[in-house]
């Protein structure tokens, strides 16, 4: 009984994700929703994330970089599944061998002495990989705290949960060459680099802030273009320049 | 005499002022690195008042910048579809908007370097000249590309700036296209929202 249930899920899960990922990116999935979870989220911002970035970024700048490479060396074990599952084994070895040295040399990542000697992985989750495998990225829609996202990326979001050896040793508990933590781990370190990533782009924020009619869509274009570029790394513009003397 | 002599001087200052500003290189990764190498010195210059920097990043963007065709880009396909007198009223005030939000994120500029990277001729109409900016405060560098139009070979124009991958033109653009989905595609209405932002 409960199987069937299980499997029946399943399949309404499959056919939602299938038939919301054939919508185009800029279609909405939910817009009122999505600009009541992004007000929201811009007070989380105002009240939370902001104040203590800014904080952050009075820290030295020794250990904000430190900080920062630690985080960022966690970010790339995500990278090693999804390279490999993308077929791009150049990018594998680049991930692989980042996470080897950082972590031993540079100190359990805290100094970066594999960028010195040529390695330089790309961040690869399971939402580039699903698109790698051509599969659409829905409509969008913006989650509370998480920020702007698709259908695609949301549900890759959840699934890197479960492919990402540093979730596996912490989320899940798990342990890993004699290695294990916990959730609180895990979500420590992804509150930081939700902190560091945001003190990094104070500036730029507040010059989209201050310049935007409409902050929301403003937002909604940076995000979908980072994504595209990340999972491309193409320029799609080029016929629309062309065509505006036409 | 002595008033000819201080007007002579005003006129010839202003001129080699302006001639300064605007003889740049035909040259489309030339222009931009004289262009930025002129803008990082006036910007960076302490005896200039904020007003004085505004002035000047006006005047540069209106001679360097396709603000026309800028405008055109933005406004998205509804440009082919709106009256001749609606497109020319929104051109108007798009031109203002674009010079009070570039004045706006410029003013509050840091000391960087600046370097040319490379170039990519893309077509006979259009060159990216890839650059990168090492913030003074020691964050990361940041990768600029800029898409220069290049149909008067002669005269270079900027029609967008790529920040690390995202194209600012591409973000107003869909800015836009939100704002005239949610009033009816009316091109008076995204004049109206304009209009509001100069004016505040």
């Amino acid at each position: 009984m409960i199987k069937k249930k299980i499997s029946q899920f399943l399949l309404l899960l499959i056919l939602s994700f299938s038939i919301l990922s054939n919508a185009k990116a800029t279609e909405e999935c939910f817009e009122d929703l999505s600009r009541s979870v992004f007000k929201f989220n811009m007070a989380f911002d105002n009240m939370i994330l902001e104040p203590v970035a800014k904080g952050y970024n009075k820290l030295p700048e020794q250990i904000k970089k430190g900080t920062s490479n630690f985080t960022s060396n966690i970010s790339t074990f995500l990278s090693i599944p999804n390279t490999l599952l993308q077929g791009n084994f150049k990018q594998f070895g680049h991930a692989t061998g980042s996470v080897i040295v950082n972590t031993s040399i540079g100190i359990l990542g805290f100094f970066n002495p594999a960028e010195k000697i040529g390695l330089k992985p790309h961040k690869e989750d399971v939402g580039q990989t699903l698109a790698k495998y051509g599969i659409g990225s829905g409509c969008y829609f913006v989650l509370p705290i998480l920020g702007p996202t698709t259908v695609r990326d949301s549900f890759g979001l959840l699934a890197d949960t479960y492919i990402d050896p540093f979730a596996h040793i912490t989320l899940r508990e798990n342990e890993l060459f004699g290695v294990s933590g916990n959730s609180l781990d895990y979500y420590s370190v992804r509150g930081t680099n939700a902190i560091d990533f945001r003190s990094d782009n104070l500036i730029s924020f507040e010059s989209l802030e201050k310049n935007s009619i409409d902050l929301y869509s403003s937002l909604k274009s940076v995000y979908l273009q980072n994504r595209e570029n990340k999972i491309n790394n193409s320029d799609s513009s080029q016929a629309e320049w062309e065509n505006l003397d036409n | 005499m002595k008033k000819i002599v201080i007007f002579l001087l005003i006129i010839l200052f202003s001129y080699s002022y302006s001639a300064k500003i605007y003889a740049y290189s035909s040259d489309p990764e030339q222009f931009i690195n004289e262009l930025v190498m002129d803008a990082i010195e006036k910007l960076s210059n302490k005896d200039l008042t904020k007003d004085q920097k505004a002035d000047f990043i006006s005047e540069i963007a209106l001679e360097n910048v396709d603000i026309n065709a800028l405008g055109l880009y933005t406004l998205g396909e509804i440009r082919k579809s709106s009256e001749k007198e609606d497109v020319a009223r929104y051109q108007s005030i798009f031109k203002l908007y674009f010079l009070k939000s570039l004045t706006s994120r410029l003013s509050d500029y840091s000391s960087s370097k600046f370097e040319v990277t490379g170039a990519e001729k893309k077509s006979s109409n259009y060159t990216i000249v890839n650059t990168k900016v090492i913030p003074g405060s020691g964050e990361p560098e940041i990768k600029i590309d800029w898409r220069v139009y290049t149909k008067n070979p002669d005269k270079p124009l900027i029609r967008d700036l790529i920040v690390e991958g995202l194209s600012l033109a591409r973000t107003q653009k869909e800015e836009f296209a939100s704002i005239l989905s949610s009033n009816d595609n009316d091109i008076n209405n995204l004049i109206i929202k304009l209009k509001e932002f100069v004016n505040n």
